[in-house]
């Protein structure tokens, strides 16, 4: 009897041990009261609080409730001040008469949640930080062309740009310009950048205050006592929940009521509707600069050269330089049935490259689906069934086009629909699908990336993330051309070149003016529309879900969703 | 026997070795990387990406990372993680209670079913109980617990709206109001993992068991005259359950590394969450640090296992 107990008591006691170790770390917190709380969900979890050391958009929610711009942008692209006092004009001299440099006029009396004060020192240290080579951050791209940024005195900031910039709104303004404080951070420059117990704690300006984070589960707010209209804010404690996946986070809003907020969800719109009739919540779309598109590659994906390299500039497409017949694939292309049966309301047809903010949507363009008028194109530009088996030739080459894109259920039916309608004319496709992690790598060994471009189409989603579409045109100049020669690092995939664009483009960089800048920037987008040097589909809504009691979002493509939580109240 | 603890302890150092060095290499060798995101954001420069690769030091070769990890892990330091930039070694210890108050308990519950289920079906064979025992235990066996999680989701979350969906690891247990929505939160993944652990326990309970009950010690004893029950317990469970500790031993690591898909469908911040998030978001030094430390746990739990083993069987001798 007495081995066999023992074997027993060994059973039980391993798991009890663990069991009871899991109990004790219990750390004393004050009693919860009948507390206003706000419940974020996001699947994908935030897993660093300080935004220009993160590696995705999830931490830029989490990050800029606590954390502020000077300014950023509401829907319509206008200037919203945050900590900066009024708009740097020309008329209030602000902004300087050829935009080589910007004075911004701080608020006076902001308090960081510490009870520390706001001052322009902190906008100084933050450019410091951002441009410091060894504390690598991500969004130092919007900082480069500035020479200094100088306090002029406590509550005055002056920015000197290399060159005149007309895009001078863009330095500390949005997701990207958050303010660190300097008295948090300034042990930390350089490599030890990553040590900042500020990464994941960050003391802000923001509306409310971090109190607990754990990285890629949870973080705790509670209302900034320091807050400039603490008496307005909507809740006590903010509990932002991350993990699992998106049909499961809009579950938990739309069904089961257990979160009132979950963001980024991709889920078809059949799945959503049904979701919605459980009555907890509803879906809020919010369309922005995104468009999914089809990039058409210019050079060829079959001809490898010497050193290994497919898609090189030097040896253009076979047939996809010809513009009647990429005018013939975008005939085929049936947009709307795309957007109705996958998209629903989170989605629009376009014909744009360009589509935000609305100034910049060009008025000019239009998108056909008309499969005839796409059979007499290529009929046009000599392409028939000579020796019919159903597929278009040319002097022995058959018209086959090889389809890529990333693993994702609603790509790879947009896949099929554009098969399909391809087929109908005489093209056949080949579907190819990556998964997203390699697609989207930037790992310069990996053939499969969207960058190589080792195939004929791609389809994939960007947009302008900032009022100011300079960079997201820049994608289309010669300079950008994704080769061997750069790693591949450019971000014109398309391998598309014509210097009347880079003209317009380099132009586009000095025009001060913001109207012929407005226009500057449609013409360009005319200029890819109407030669279809790339295929716009659809408009692409970033779709939250929202309990229903939940009232005062504001939702802007040029800044998180979390960017105007100080409004946001339940309504009982 | 202390030289068999050396020999073994000896031959686990290039066992560990081996393993530190497969996964380092299958992790760097595997395509994505932590910049994906942003693969298509036009204001990252070719060069800001660059600069990002190159702090967080994928600009070397494979083998300067991997001497330079052993180097730093010898010294207990795992790394930093490129997504949160904060010690590997923290966050695992953030995420450690959850994983061991939840499987520990789906652990304890499993066990706790198992054992009087195991034994009773083997004994009352092919009776009613065994039956319904055995058919129900195939089934929850064999159905993965991803699944049937979505299903007591949609079941109890959902539609009956009795139990949460979602483990909120800030609730902390001061009254008893804050008690019971802590045994509410649990008892979703809880019974997932445990009638799971459950159902392998018993089968494998029962087959020992059965085992037993034909041999000839058991006869003799029945023959003795003694009780059913005495033969059971004093006979037949003390051989049949040499081979059950081996078992519960190797399923320790478990324990400490997580339910992986389980503790993402219910929202559980465990370490098996955190492995699956790390992978997708191509963190390598959590997905390292995590990985090895389980090889080194099973590397572990499989000497004490086989210590146990001649600890309980006086005839195995080492």
């Amino acid at each position: 009897m007495r081995q066999g107990s023992k074997s027993i008591l060994l059973l039980a006691i391993v798991p009890i041990i663990s069991w009871l170790s899991a109990c004790a770390p219990q750390s004393p917190k004050p009693p919860a009261t009948e507390q206003k709380e706000l419940r974020l969900l996001y699947w994908q979890a935030p897993t660093i609080l300080n935004p220009h050391l993160s590696n995705g958009y999830k931490d830029f929610e989490a990050a800029r409730i606590t954390l502020e711009p000077l300014a950023s942008f509401d829907k319509n692209g206008e200037m919203v001040l945050f900590l900066a006092a009024e708009k740097p004009t020309l008329e209030n001299g602000g902004l300087a008469a050829d935009a080589t440099s910007v004075t911004w006029k701080l608020k006076q009396g902001v308090k960081w949640s510490d009870g520390k004060p706001f001052t322009a020192a902190d906008v100084v240290f933050t450019y410091e930080f951002v441009t410091n080579k060894d504390v690598a951050a991500n969004s130092v791209g919007v900082y480069e062309n500035i020479a200094k940024v100088e306090a002029v005195d406590d509550y005055t900031v002056k920015i000197t740009f290399k060159e005149p910039n007309p895009a001078w709104f863009l330095p500390f303004t949005g997701a990207e310009g958050m303010i660190l404080p300097r008295h948090q951070f300034e042990q930390y420059q350089g490599a030890k950048a990553r040590e900042a117990p500020g990464n994941l704690i960050p003391v802000g300006t923001g509306p409310y205050r971090v109190v607990e984070f754990k990285p890629g589960d949870t973080a705790v707010y509670e209302r900034n006592p320091e807050f400039r209209e603490v008496a307005n804010l909507g809740f006590d404690r903010l509990l932002l929940k991350g993990g699992g996946d998106s049909t499961s986070a809009a579950r938990s809003v739309l069904q089961t009521g257990e979160a009132d907020y979950a963001f980024n969800l991709q889920i078809e719109p059949q799945v959503l509707q049904q979701m919605q009739t459980g009555g907890k919540g509803k879906i809020i779309t919010s369309f922005g600069p995104l468009v999914e598109r089809i990039d058409i590659n210019h050079s060829d994906p079959n001809h490898t050269t010497p050193e290994g390299e497919r898609s090189n500039v030097k040896f253009p497409h076979p047939f996809l330089t010809d513009k009647k017949v990429r005018q013939a694939l975008n005939f085929a292309i049936d947009r709307q049935t795309i957007v109705s049966q996958l998209y629903g309301d989170t989605g629009k047809p376009t014909a744009n490259f360009l589509v935000a903010p609305a100034a910049y949507n060009s008025p000019n363009t239009s998108y056909e689906f008309n499969p005839q008028k796409a059979a007499a194109l290529l009929d046009e530009a000599g392409w028939k069934d000579t020796n019919n088996n159903g597929i278009r030739d040319k002097n022995g080459v058959e018209m086959k086009l090889v389809f890529q894109t990333s693993v994702n259920p609603v790509r790879q039916k947009t896949q099929q629909i554009i098969k399909q309608s391809l087929k109908t004319v005489g093209i056949e496709v080949e579907l190819k699908t990556i998964d997203a992690s390699i697609f989207f790598s930037s790992d310069p060994a990996n053939p499969d990336t969207i960058a190589r471009f080792s195939a004929d189409l791609e389809l994939y989603t960007t947009g302008n993330n900032s009022p100011e579409p300079g960079d997201y045109m820049k994608t289309y100049t010669c300079q950008e051309i994704a080769q061997k020669s750069n790693n591949w690092s450019g971000q014109n995939f398309a391998r598309y070149c014509n210097p009347t664009y880079d003209a317009l483009w380099q132009k586009s960089q000095t025009e001060l003016d913001p109207k012929k800048r407005e226009q500057l920037f449609i013409q360009m987008n005319d200029m890819l529309v109407k030669d279809v040097e790339v295929i716009p589909l659809v408009n692409r809504a970033d779709a939250i879900a929202l309990n229903s009691s939940i009232i005062g979002l504001d939702l802007t493509p040029w800044d998180r969703n979390t960017w105007n939580i100080k409004d946001w109240q339940r309504q009982n | 026997m202390n030289r068999y603890l050396i020999k073994r302890l000896l031959i686990s150092i290039p066992t560990l070795i081996a393993i530190s060095a497969v996964i380092f290499t299958v992790l760097a060798l595997a395509p994505g990387d932590p910049l994906g995101e942003f693969a298509t954001n036009p204001s990252l420069t070719a060069e800001v990406r660059e600069n990002i690769r190159k702090s967080l030091g994928l600009d070397l070769p494979i083998y300067i990372r991997y001497f330079k990890w052993v180097g730093a892990f010898l010294q207990g330091d795992m790394g930093y993680s490129f997504n949160s930039r904060s010690p590997v070694s923290e966050l695992i210890i953030q995420r450690l209670p959850a994983t061991l108050f939840v499987v520990g308990s789906a652990y304890i519950v499993g066990v706790l079913v198992a054992f009087p289920l195991g034994i009773v079906s083997a004994i009352k064979r092919y009776s009613i109980i065994d039956q319904i025992t055995t058919t129900l235990g195939l089934i929850w066996f064999s159905l993965p617990t991803f699944f049937t999680g979505l299903l007591v989701i949609l079941l109890f979350s959902v539609q009956l709206k009795w139990l949460p969906s979602m483990y909120d690891s800030t609730l902390e247990v001061r009254d008893w109001a804050s008690f019971g929505a802590m045994v509410k939160q649990c008892i979703l993944p809880v019974g997932v993992l445990g009638l799971y652990q459950a159902a392998r326990l018993m089968r494998f309970i029962r087959a020992s068991v059965l085992e037993q009950l034909n041999q000839e010690y058991v006869r003799t004893a029945y023959a003795k005259g003694l009780s059913g029950m005495r033969v059971i317990f004093r006979h037949v469970l003390r051989n049949a359950l040499i081979p059950v500790v081996t078992l519960v031993a190797l399923d320790v690591p478990g324990v400490f590394t997580g339910a992986l898909v389980t503790e993402q469908v219910f929202r559980v911040p465990g370490i098996g969450a955190l492995l699956i998030d790390s992978i997708y978001r191509s963190d390598t030094p959590v997905v390292m640090g995590i990985t090895f430390i389980y090889a080194i746990l099973i590397v572990l739990f499989n000497l004490v296992a086989d210590i146990l083993y001649s600890l309980l069987d006086p005839r195995v001798e080492y």
